[in-house]
């Protein structure tokens, strides 16, 4: 039997879910943080590129999109029991399902956390784009920064509106749910209970210890791509942050460096001039060197990241398939050896398989297209700005050298 | 940087050319391995006539050598700021550039350094007239008589001026705090170039980990293998940037070192000041004791004079003996006093012209080195901007 792509609304079996889901609700350590936590307006470059892929999914909707979704706004809450951040999400639609064309709601971190989950569990084998990471207590006490919130609140954007782009997945009920509903936490508390999840969980890492009969080739393929790919992203995600890190260390050096020209031309006379230009070029290139180091870690360090990330989504998915087949085959050899008559369960179990298997491929190659576009478009953008370093300071020493010239 | 000026230069071309190994025994009977320096002169017209140049004159001088000679000039013309050596030891080094002296890099450098000190005697108005510089230059036996100067010696010695010359003491705390500065500057800019190098050298990585990367996609490969290329050669080209940048720190020590011999200068005057003050002092004493023994009258406490009031006054021969000792004594001071104060004013004339001509020197070498520095800068960026252009390149064909 073939049955084509699951349409929103339509009740997936429950027990598909293979992984442990990773819903930890006593333990989320969100943190109030100090002052108005207004976003930064989008005056850096930084912004700006992140503004324009946004807008760019705006533009893009004139032709394809008929939902836009922003995150921003986050504003802390303090109660009595614990304090944390929110997020406002504004949605704008014109699709028929919603009620309203637009829509503001206030969600917090778990909140996102819950509509992934939901998403996996009724979505298996589609490629989900990973949430930010979170907060982990290395201290005693850590209080979330700007810089912290701001990253997690364009991470979180990002996961919404690469939602939006999915044709599945933007359909999802629990979509519109998150998009839609006041207050989610009661919504919350009503998803499948811990218990229910956990003996899914069990079921399916029981029939997985079996193993699978036989794989066909391409997920094979697909594995072996899948493990090379994540270590490869953790190497370049690693050596990023290596050079991140030197590049701090050289602009603490410079940052020394200008002044001691300045501290020599308080003894001279004809000399002074030449010296202190040297050392307002020095500072110049430290200022630009501060800049550098802001965008690889506004643009470069943050994607590279939800690649990291999304190699052990795509783990989970590729695991995901493989109990759907293990069960499967399961259930099938039971059947074979007469253990059990359940004909129909078979035939369901068969179909879920090739669903999965169908939406995997599907989604695997919407994920390589999105995952080369975004790569490639980091690392452009990281050598333009490099190389528009490169010309700010050169320019800098030229204005001096070119000043000498005329003076001798 | 070297203006044709002097009589030597007009006759002469030096250079110091090459370096080598030598191994010899040395004062305590040990094989040591040390590195010679060859010097070469050839007549000045030489060079611009056409055809085949002339053979040069050569001969092989260790850094010791040159070491005696400046001794000898520092002793010859105190009141002259003696150009300094090379370093002895390599210092203000960043970690990756070595400390060894029988580096090869460390020895081209001081070749240059050394060329660079000769060149400097050598256009300078006063020490390219030094027969001893010649001889250095053109004989090979070279035998300096370590002058036990006894004057050179007390430059050790603690002693206060009481008048000291307001231009010397100003020039000596320009000196000191021009020394101070410069250190400081090369300290933190070797911290610097240590911080650079790290910053290119991990860009390397980029190239190993894309090239990993590029294996396993289709369409992305070639643009990021390439991409991985050019962040090698960018990884690559900091080691040339940074020798360059080493001249430009050279440039810096030299007058560092120049610092020394300026306070050197000044000391050496001090020391004349002194022993003008002690003269004239010395002959005031006398002066005084010749006027209480004329006048009777004990002003200065004396052993002798109290011993005279105890036991008796002496004869009148006897005191006029003395008067007439006394004025012998002090028309030698008196001659003494003057030798002094012409010696005096011969070196503060002297040394000024030097010091006038030192700082003429130091202004225009140093905003050259500056303005080099600003090229060198330039160029460096040029390197990057080339170089991560060509990876924007290779990235937008992923």
């Amino acid at each position: 039997k073939k049955l084509g792509i699951v349409m929103s609304g339509a009740k997936v079996p429950a027990d598909i879910s293979g992984h442990m889901l990773d819903l930890d609700e006593e333990e989320d350590l969100e943190v109030f943080s100090k002052g108005n936590p207004m976003p930064n307006s989008p005056d850096s470059m930084v912004n700006q590129f992140r503004l324009d892929e946004e807008n760019e999914e705006e533009q893009q909707g004139a032709i394809n999109k008929d939902i836009f979704v922003t995150v921003d706004n986050p504003e802390s809450h303090i109660s009595a029991i614990e304090t944390f951040i929110t997020y406002r999400v504004v949605t704008r639609t014109t699709r028929s399902e919603f009620d309203s064309s637009k829509y503001e709601v206030r969600r917090r971190y778990q909140d996102f956390l819950w509509l992934k989950s939901r998403l996996e569990e009724n979505y298996p084998t589609l490629i989900v784009h990973p949430l930010p990471e979170k907060f982990v207590m290395k201290s005693m006490v850590e209080r979330f920064n700007d810089d912290f919130i701001e990253t997690r609140r364009k991470a979180l954007h990002r996961f919404l509106n690469r939602i939006t782009e999915h044709p599945i997945l933007s359909c999802s009920h629990h979509f519109k749910v998150f998009l839609t509903e006041e207050e989610l936490a009661p919504l919350r508390k009503l998803g499948p209970g811990f218990l229910s999840r956990m003996s899914e969980t069990m079921r399916a890492m029981a029939n997985s210890v079996r193993g699978l009969r036989s794989k066909l080739e391409e997920f094979a393929i697909m594995q072996e791509y899948v493990d090379d790919f994540s270590n490869n992203m953790c190497s370049v995600d690693k050596v990023t942050h290596r050079i991140t890190k030197e590049h701090r260390e050289y602009m603490d050096e410079l940052k020394q460096y200008g002044p001691t020209y300045f501290h020599w031309a308080e003894s001279e006379e004809l000399l002074a001039e030449p010296l202190k230009g040297v050392g307002s070029c020095v500072e110049k290139c430290s200022k630009e060197t501060e800049e550098q180091i802001q965008y690889l870690s506004e643009v470069l360090v943050p994607t590279l990241h939800e690649y990291v990330l999304c190699a052990d989504t795509l783990k989970a998915v590729m695991r995901r398939r493989d109990n759907i087949q293990a069960e499967f085959e399961a259930k099938n050899e039971a059947l074979a050896s007469k253990t059990t008559d359940k004909e129909m369960e078979v035939d369901d179990l068969a179909d879920r398989v090739e669903q999965a298997n169908n939406a995997l491929r599907g989604d695997w190659s919407r994920w390589r297209t999105s995952m080369r576009a975004d790569l490639k478009s980091a690392f452009i953008s990281t050598a333009a700005k490099n190389v528009d370093y490169y010309e700010k300071v050169s320019l800098t020493y030229w204005f001096l050298f070119r000043l000498r010239k005329e003076a001798t | 940087m070297v203006e044709r000026g002097t009589a030597l230069l007009k006759k002469m071309e030096i250079s110091v050319a090459e370096a080598d190994k030598r191994t010899g025994k040395n004062t305590v009977n040990m094989q040591e391995t040390y590195t010679v320096y060859l010097i070469e002169t050839r007549p000045a017209e030489s060079v611009s006539e056409g055809g085949t140049p002339v053979a040069p004159d050569t001969l092989w001088r260790r850094y010791s050598e040159f070491e005696l000679l400046r001794t000898y000039l520092l002793v010859t013309y105190p009141y002259i700021i003696v150009p300094p050596l090379p370093e002895k030891r390599a210092e203000f080094v960043w970690h990756k550039l070595s400390a060894d002296n029988l580096d090869p890099d460390f020895v081209e450098r001081r070749r240059v350094g050394l060329e660079n000190f000769l060149l400097r005697l050598a256009s300078h108005p006063v020490l390219s007239n030094d027969s001893i510089f010649f001889l250095f230059l053109t004989e090979v036996l070279f035998l300096v008589f370590q002058k036990a100067d006894s004057r050179l010696k007390s430059l050790s010695a603690m002693f206060r001026v009481k008048n000291p010359d307001k231009r010397f003491t100003a020039l000596k705390h320009y000196s000191e705090d021009l020394s101070t500065v410069i250190s400081q500057l090369l300290r933190i800019r070797a911290r610097v170039a240590d911080r650079l190098y790290g910053v290119y050298k991990v860009h390397g990585n980029y190239g190993r980990v894309f090239s990993e990367w590029s294996a396993i996609e289709k369409e992305m490969g070639d643009g990021l293998q390439s991409a991985g290329h050019h962040m090698d050669t960018y990884a690559a080209s900091i080691d040339d940037i940074l020798e360059e940048e080493e001249h430009y720190a050279d440039q810096l020590k030299e007058y560092l070192f120049y610092t020394e011999a300026v306070r050197s200068v000044c000391r050496k005057h001090e020391l004349i000041q002194y022993e003008l003050e002690m003269a004239a002092q010395d002959l005031s004493y006398k002066k005084q004791q010749k006027e209480e023994l004329e006048t009777g009258t004990v002003r200065i406490f004396s052993l002798k004079g109290m011993t005279s009031k105890l036991f008796g006054q002496e004869t009148q021969e006897q005191r006029e003996s003395k008067v007439a000792a006394l004025e012998q004594s002090i028309q030698e001071g008196e001659e003494a006093l003057k030798e002094k104060n012409a010696e005096s004013q011969e070196f503060v004339e002297k040394a000024w012209n030097d010091i006038e001509r030192f700082k003429e020197q130091k202004e225009k070498d140093l905003r050259e080195a500056l303005i080099s520095y600003a090229i060198m800068q330039i160029s460096m960026c040029k390197k990057g901007i080339q170089v991560w252009s060509n990876a924007k390149e290779c990235f937008n064909k992923m």
